[in-house]
């Protein structure tokens, strides 16, 4: 097992506060641990997209929990980052329907192109690649999510076009 | 054969908005329901319209409904499964990024006729962009007076929320889901008690899916009887199935049932036949659980019978030469796809995605996994193939959840229907090198190899 502990510098802004409170107000008021798993989510996209001890401490102190009720979540769910990745992080469908139209041609088109293999992040911090399972769009593969959206029918020309509007900063992760 | 009931304003322009939804007749079930009927006559029309859980199960709507604790006076919850992992299964996003509102009011009518104040809808964390759409819909509903204290004046009240889930196909397992809305891992709960006594936070709670919650309204500002008019037998109603793999047009449709195979397949109205000439090899009808049929046995039954899009004619012939409706996700191959590559890949989903609860499920899921990997890469030996078969079938019915199910039926289905595939993998190990080893050589023209000779 990987031991090393990664720093991560907290900022619970005014607006991320405003919203887990809200987010903590769709519950009845003695079940606020209900709202973990979107807390979570909030916390990671506010967080580069990952979530150390540390900040997961943190949202345990918030919703009045112990810090082991937020690990044992943290690890359960795939889609809680316990380290720290790519500020681009290329998530594949590899599930059978995505690999029946070329999904696992473009993975590896895709890490040829970066350099780096399938669960690695580029030195410079820009992209990771993964594969993951089933996405749910399995009509329009192949296809991946990038942030809270889904980039799919995709071709080495579009992920081409992908990583230079990446570099040029013009992707949108978040819709907030 | 083409009414719709669910997808049938999909193409107006502007009905992700409230006003264009409401403008086109939505909300009258609400109206309809709080107004003029009591909470049992709705649950009555669901109960005469015969809908039958669409998530996979096929449970009865109505009789689910039936089940809820209203004796206890605790407070009772519909929660709406909205957690779609299913591979294959991409239907109820179609429905929700499209026509929000239409589960939005399905909520409301279904939480009156349950007597529920606070309802949730739990979306996989991966939808993120439909979790916005459905928060402005539900903000939208609520300014107009739909959710929120006093609706339409009549003293019942709601709230309603979107929860997200964040990666994990287990939670689309009721009890799961539960957990996980309760902000806990999705460790699925050994039942009774069921969730219609003892659910959410230990209220008697109801979870539908998505497509059956969104299909209330009709049955409401119709009749059940109306409702169950439309299908055949006891597949009453139409039914959205997501298709994918080697077909000309992928992508949701909404069939009403009884349609047959051949027309759902071939004809230009919906799949439009293969996606290249490389003839069909097989299909999984409802989703990567339930058994793969040789295409043999998916125009036809064993009886030579036409196969219908139905709960009975799909599973006609039991799990010997029929498969399941289950969820709709209709996955369709050519005679590319290696049968092998394919069960090892829907075996490390299962593997990946067990909770890690029951033995057999969190072991037998690995060990099928690797059998299968190690056979798919020239590495397997004649007796994996028993082996294979012996491990399944001691998962199947051995675990809290189906989950343990799910992931033994794709495997003992590619035995049964292709065991000579499985034979060709490992007596012929140079031949399968590539991973494309079936697109310049299909089985159909190497098969005399194997010679249909049975191993074990």
């Amino acid at each position: 097992m990987e031991r090393t502990h990664y720093k991560q510098e907290i900022n619970m802004t005014e607006a991320l506060m405003n919203r887990i409170n809200e987010l903590i107000s769709h519950y009845p008021e003695d079940k606020r641990k209900s709202a973990l798993l979107p807390v979570l989510h909030e916390v990671q996209d506010a967080h580069d997209n990952w979530l150390s001890i540390e900040l997961q401490d943190k949202v345990a102190e918030i919703l009045h929990i112990k810090p082991i009720e937020v690990y044992e979540v943290v690890t359960f769910y795939t889609m809680y980052n316990q380290k720290p990745i790519g500020k681009y992080m290329f998530e594949f469908c590899q599930t059978s329907c995505c690999c029946l139209n070329g999904a696992e041609n473009l993975m590896d088109y895709t890490a040829d192109k970066l350099g780096i293999k399938m669960g690695e992040t580029t030195p410079d911090g820009m992209f990771s690649i993964a594969g993951v399972e089933c996405l749910g769009a399995c009509g329009y593969a192949p296809m991946m999510q990038l942030g809270d959206f889904y980039k799919e029918k995709l071709t080495e020309d579009k992920i081409d076009q992908l990583i230079a509007d990446c570099r040029d900063d013009k992707i949108i992760l978040h819709d907030k | 054969m083409s009414q719709k009931i669910l997808l049938d304003k999909i193409n107006i322009p502007g009905i992700k908005t409230y006003e264009v939804y409401r403008k086109n007749g939505g909300y009258a079930s609400v109206e309809k329901a709080i107004k003029t009927l009591t909470p049992d006559e709705v649950v009555e029309e669901v109960k005469k319209s015969g809908l039958r859980g669409r998530g996979g199960a096929g449970f009865p709507a109505g009789m689910k409904w039936s089940f809820i604790d209203k004796k206890s006076g605790k407070p009772r919850h519909l929660v709406c499964n909205a957690d779609e992992s299913e591979p294959g299964t991409f239907k109820d996003r179609y429905l929700m990024e499209f026509i929000p509102h239409l589960l939005i009011e399905g909520m409301i009518t279904s939480s009156f006729a349950l007597g529920a104040n606070l309802s949730y809808i739990y979306i996989r964390g991966e939808y993120m962009w439909v979790y916005k759409i459905l928060e402005r819909a539900i903000a939208e509903a609520k300014a107009a007076g739909f959710l929120g204290k006093n609706i339409l004046g009549s003293g019942y009240d709601l709230e309603l929320y979107v929860h997200c889930g964040a990666g994990a196909y287990i939670c689309g397992e009721e009890t799961a889901l539960i957990e996980s809305l309760e902000g806990k891992r999705g460790n699925p709960r050994i039942k009774p008690p069921f969730p219609a006594v003892s659910g959410l936070w230990a209220n008697p709670t109801v979870v539908n899916n998505v497509e059956t919650i969104a299909t209330v309204p009709w049955i409401i500002n119709n009749s059940g009887d109306d409702y169950a008019k439309i299908g055949i037998g006891r597949s009453t109603g139409t039914k959205l199935i997501s298709a994918s793999g080697h077909v000309k047009n992928p992508g949701v449709y909404e069939i009403e049932l009884g349609l047959s195979v051949d027309e759902f397949m071939n004809s230009d109205e919906y799949l439009g036949g293969m996606s290249s000439s490389r003839p069909l090899k097989a299909f999984v009808p409802g989703g990567s659980s339930v058994p793969i049929l040789p295409a043999e046995l998916i125009f036809k039954t064993a009886n030579g019978e036409d196969r219908l899009m139905s709960y009975e004619s799909l599973s006609d012939g039991g799990f010997a030469t029929g498969s399941m409706l289950g969820s709709g996700g209709f996955i369709v191959y050519n005679d590319t796809a290696c049968i092998v590559r394919n069960t090892w890949n829907f075996a490390r989903f299962y593997h990946h995605e067990s909770c890690g609860q029951c033995t057999p499920c969190r072991e037998g899921t690995g060990w099928l996994e690797k059998i299968l990997w190690r056979i798919e890469n020239g590495q397997g030996r004649e007796e994996d193939i028993e082996l294979l078969w012996s491990i399944q079938s001691k998962i199947e019915g051995n675990t809290i959840c189906p989950l343990g199910d799910a992931a033994s039926w794709p495997v003992a289905a590619a035995i049964r229907h292709f065991r000579d595939e499985f034979e060709y993998h490992v007596r012929f190990p140079e031949k399968i090198k590539n991973r494309e080893h079936f697109v310049a050589e299909p089985f159909s023209q190497v098969k005399h190899l194997v010679g249909g000779k049975v191993i074990v």
